[in-house]
């Protein structure tokens, strides 16, 4: 589509409501020491310092996002409040070039959704050309009036704040135009890179992120999703239109380590060993994420129709090998710089065929893998060219593709069991399968129209919605609804690992898998057994992978790709030699003398802080740690019915309890009583492994231990137990 | 009879590393195989021979997420 208007129309409608000019500061082992605070009501525009005390706490990333958030607001404040803030912080290590996956920034915010702390991580180049303008965090609060883009002009030492009538706001539009009006010409455009979300983020409580970056290949912009919690509906409610940096100063010792011959080395081993292994192992390079989609469905993992099964035979029309063929091959597709494992896949020239863009011919950013299962099989659709097609446009209208996927899954089954109905969908055949209607769905969204904005409110407010509107039984809704501290579930089943049932209850913002993945060690390779184990197991890995949210990394070149020799270490599933590479990533930035205990005890200061910032909100007790039945065993009888032998062997192995003569409906309810006693008692051990009491509350002699202890969050924790 | 992660699983002959792997469902690219404690190495998958009452670990590697 042709756009509205040209960029000198667009440039020349620019009003400056603010100026404000500093010295970039150098970055230096990690840090530029300083971060940018601005405030949208106010227009008020000022440099804060980072101090030690914030570096030694919380390192950076997530951590610095949860540490100035909880200074900005109270107990009271509410996600649409002026005092909420959007902070984005890529942390130490972020930015450096010569380890694969290090360009991460973390985004924290008060969620619409869930309407306590939100942490996402994502690519692109925002957060590392931050800070090598001169800022270890951007802090953005207040409200503004009308359509605002801030800018870092980072080579000349510029912030303002503009007026922007013209941009579009969709983000494959306007993440070009303003790619296209900060550049000084094609070859600039490298050198910036953007933030923006969508028109559904205006009209919904799941609004993502975009953050681009310029892809000189393919000479357009390319998205990265910053896509859990509504932080774009927050960025949209906040007026911002987008977010823009540029910088020349790219290079790879931008971050001014301490030690770069350490960080060369940790590199190089890294990048022979994916060139050696992938092709081997799991095929990022060609594939993306998008290669577990068959694997998940041989493992019974892979949700369909609202989680109620885990594997579908039409699975294999979405799997891999069909991936790897839509997908440009030959490219290298990092997010940021040096990431060799360069899983960023993209379908270049997909003709859209509905919306406001039909006809066009477009760049779609993955589908990775939660994105194919998630608007995909969790929704009955198995068709690839629609998922790609839901894809682009949870992309550009700014809509996470997670929960729009849980969310419509959820609508769709209560539409085939007749409680909601053509009338209260306006029409929708919303059954599962339907891609038709799930785009349409999407498109009302963005319009603001209809059963789209019902459904945008997501699981938790439909659940209440229905019950008050037309009369649905609340326990079955809560059953069915996968959502959980009011965060829509992301796409694994869980009903046959209790670890990770925990995995995704026990968490900090959410059902959201980027905490735990305990899946194959629990269920397939029964390697933690007892309680105990499960709640060391959910005790060291939401901790290890917090640590990559303080330092602006990605998960994936942890285990996603192996060395030859890791099945004879003592401890395979943690990766023991790239746990070793990140000590020394981090010492090698810092020139701190880290070791791999010392690296969850840093973990553990921000995991803990953020528990007692969900007190703060009003959450963070055991109450909200419970996940919905859906996701611990089967709701119904054709659940129940559809993996008979399996469960019936259960019940009379694992909970002592003859099938025989039971009927199905007998059947589901003892499988309940035996899975949700399971599930507490899981509980208990988790609490207790984490030095919280039985309410899930961190004791004060945690927080001490952690030194955490600090006035406000004492008198916080004392005040809940 | 041999056991595979804990679960009993019925024997035959011939019975290939790969032709395990296959009759499990285990198409996890990240695994180890280890048979009585000794682990066998990728390139052997399709001629090593499960022996009968033979202890089987099919330890699945992360990943995911
Ligand atoms: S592994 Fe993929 S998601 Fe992670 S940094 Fe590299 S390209 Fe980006």
């Amino acid at each position: 589509m042709e756009n509205k208007y040209s960029i000198e129309q667009i440039k020349s409608a620019h009003k400056i409501l603010k100026e404000f000019t500093y010295v970039p500061k150098p970055v230096n082992k990690g840090y530029s020491g300083e971060t940018l605070y601005v405030n949208l009501s106010t227009n008020e525009i000022k440099i804060k310092q980072v101090t030690e005390r914030m570096k030694d706490v919380f390192i950076g990333g997530r951590g610095f996002g949860l540490w100035y958030l909880w200074n900005a607001v109270t107990e009271k404040t509410r996600w649409n409040d002026p005092e909420n803030e959007i902070i984005i912080s890529p942390g130490p290590i972020g930015g450096i070039t010569q380890y694969p996956g290090a360009g991460k920034s973390l985004v924290v915010s008060l969620s619409p959704i869930t309407g306590s702390a939100m942490d996402s991580n994502v690519g692109g180049y925002f957060g590392p050309y931050m800070k090598f303008s001169g800022f270890d965090a951007i802090e953005i609060q207040g409200k503004a009036p009308k359509d605002v883009v801030v800018f870092i002009d980072g080579d000349n030492g510029r912030v303002t704040i503009e007026e922007a009538p013209l941009e579009d706001i969709n983000s494959h539009i306007i993440c070009e135009q303003l790619t296209e009006l900060y550049a000084k010409d094609e070859a600039d455009r490298l050198h910036v890179a953007t933030v923006a979300s969508g028109k559904a983020a205006e009209h919904t409580l799941i609004g993502h992120l975009n953050f681009s970056f310029y892809d000189k290949r393919r000479k357009g912009t390319r998205l990265k999703q910053a896509g859990r919690g509504g932080i774009g509906t927050v960025f949209r409610d906040k007026k911002i239109k987008g977010l823009v940096v540029r910088t020349t100063n790219i290079k790879g010792n931008s971050n001014t380590p301490a030690d770069q011959a350490l960080l060369n080395k940790t590199g190089i081993k890294l990048h022979k060993e994916i060139h050696r292994n992938d092709d081997k192992q799991c095929h990022m390079r060609t594939q993306g994420t998008a290669h577990l989609v068959e694997i998940m469905s041989d493992y019974d993992l892979l949700p369909v129709n609202n989680f109620k099964f885990g594997s579908h035979e039409k699975a294999r029309q979405m799997a891999s090998w069909v991936w790897e063929k839509k997908f440009t091959q030959g490219i290298p597709d990092g997010c940021w710089f040096g990431c060799t494992l360069a899983c960023a896949k993209a379908v270049d020239g997909f003709q859209l065929k509905t919306g406001p863009y039909k006809g066009d011919k477009v760049i779609v950013d993955g589908p990775e893998y939660e994105t194919v299962a998630g608007v995909g099989s969790c929704c009955g659709i198995f068709d690839p060219d629609a998922v790609v097609e839901l894809n682009f446009y949870c992309d550009t209208y700014g809509v996470d593709t997670i929960s729009f996927g849980t969310l419509t899954a959820f609508a769709m089954e209560c539409f085939e069991n007749k409680i909601i109905t053509e009338k209260e969908t306006g029409g929708l055949k919303l059954n599962f399968g339907n891609h038709e209607a799930a785009l349409e769905l999407l498109h009302q969204m963005a319009r603001g129209e209809g059963f789209g904005k019902v459904a945008g409110m997501g699981v938790r407010r439909m659940k209440e919605y229905f019950v008050k509107n037309y009369n649905a039984d609340p326990k079955f809704l809560q059953d069915i609804g996968m959502e959980c501290k009011g965060l829509e579930y992301s796409q694994y089943v869980s009903k046959e690992s209790l670890a990770q049932q925990g995995g995704y209850a026990l968490t900090n913002k959410g059902p959201q898998h980027d905490e735990a993945w305990l899946i194959f060690m629990d269920m397939v390779n029964n390697h933690i057994p007892t309680f105990e184990n499960k709640a060391e197991a959910l005790h060291y890995f939401p901790l290890f992978r917090t640590w990559f949210g303080l330092n602006g990394l990605c998960k994936l070149p942890w285990n996603d790709v192996e060395p030859e020799d890791n099945p004879k270490t003592d401890e395979p599933a943690k990766v023991p030699e790239h746990v070793q590479n990140y000590v020394d990533l981090f010492n090698g930035v810092t020139g701190k003398k880290i070791d791999k205990k010392e690296l969850i005890r840093m973990s553990e200061r921000v995991y803990n802080f953020q528990r007692v910032f969900n007190l703060k909100m009003g959450f963070g007790t055991r109450e909200h740690d419970i996940p919905p039945y859906r996701s611990v065993g089967p709701v119904t009888c054709e659940e129940y019915e559809s993996r008979k032998d399996r469960y019936d062997k259960q019940l009379k192995e694992k909970a002592g309890i003859s099938p025989e003569g039971l009927s199905t409906e007998e059947k589901v309810k003892k499988m309940r009583e035996y899975r949700e006693k399971q599930y507490q008692m899981l509980v208990d051990a988790v609490y207790k492994r984490r030095g919280w009491n039985e309410k899930g509350i961190p004791k004060l002699e945690t927080l001490k231990d952690l030194s955490i202890d600090f006035e406000d969050v004492v008198k916080i924790v004392k005040s809940k137990m | 009879m041999i056991s595979v992660n804990e679960q009993p699983l019925a024997w035959r002959e011939n019975l290939s590393v790969s032709e395990l792997l296959k009759i499990c469902k285990y198409s996890f690219p990240l695994i180890i195989v280890k048979i009585d404690g000794e682990i066998v190495a990728k390139s052997e998958y399709e001629k090593f021979m499960v022996p009968d009452g033979a202890n089987v670990s099919v330890i699945h590697l992360m990943s995911g997420g």
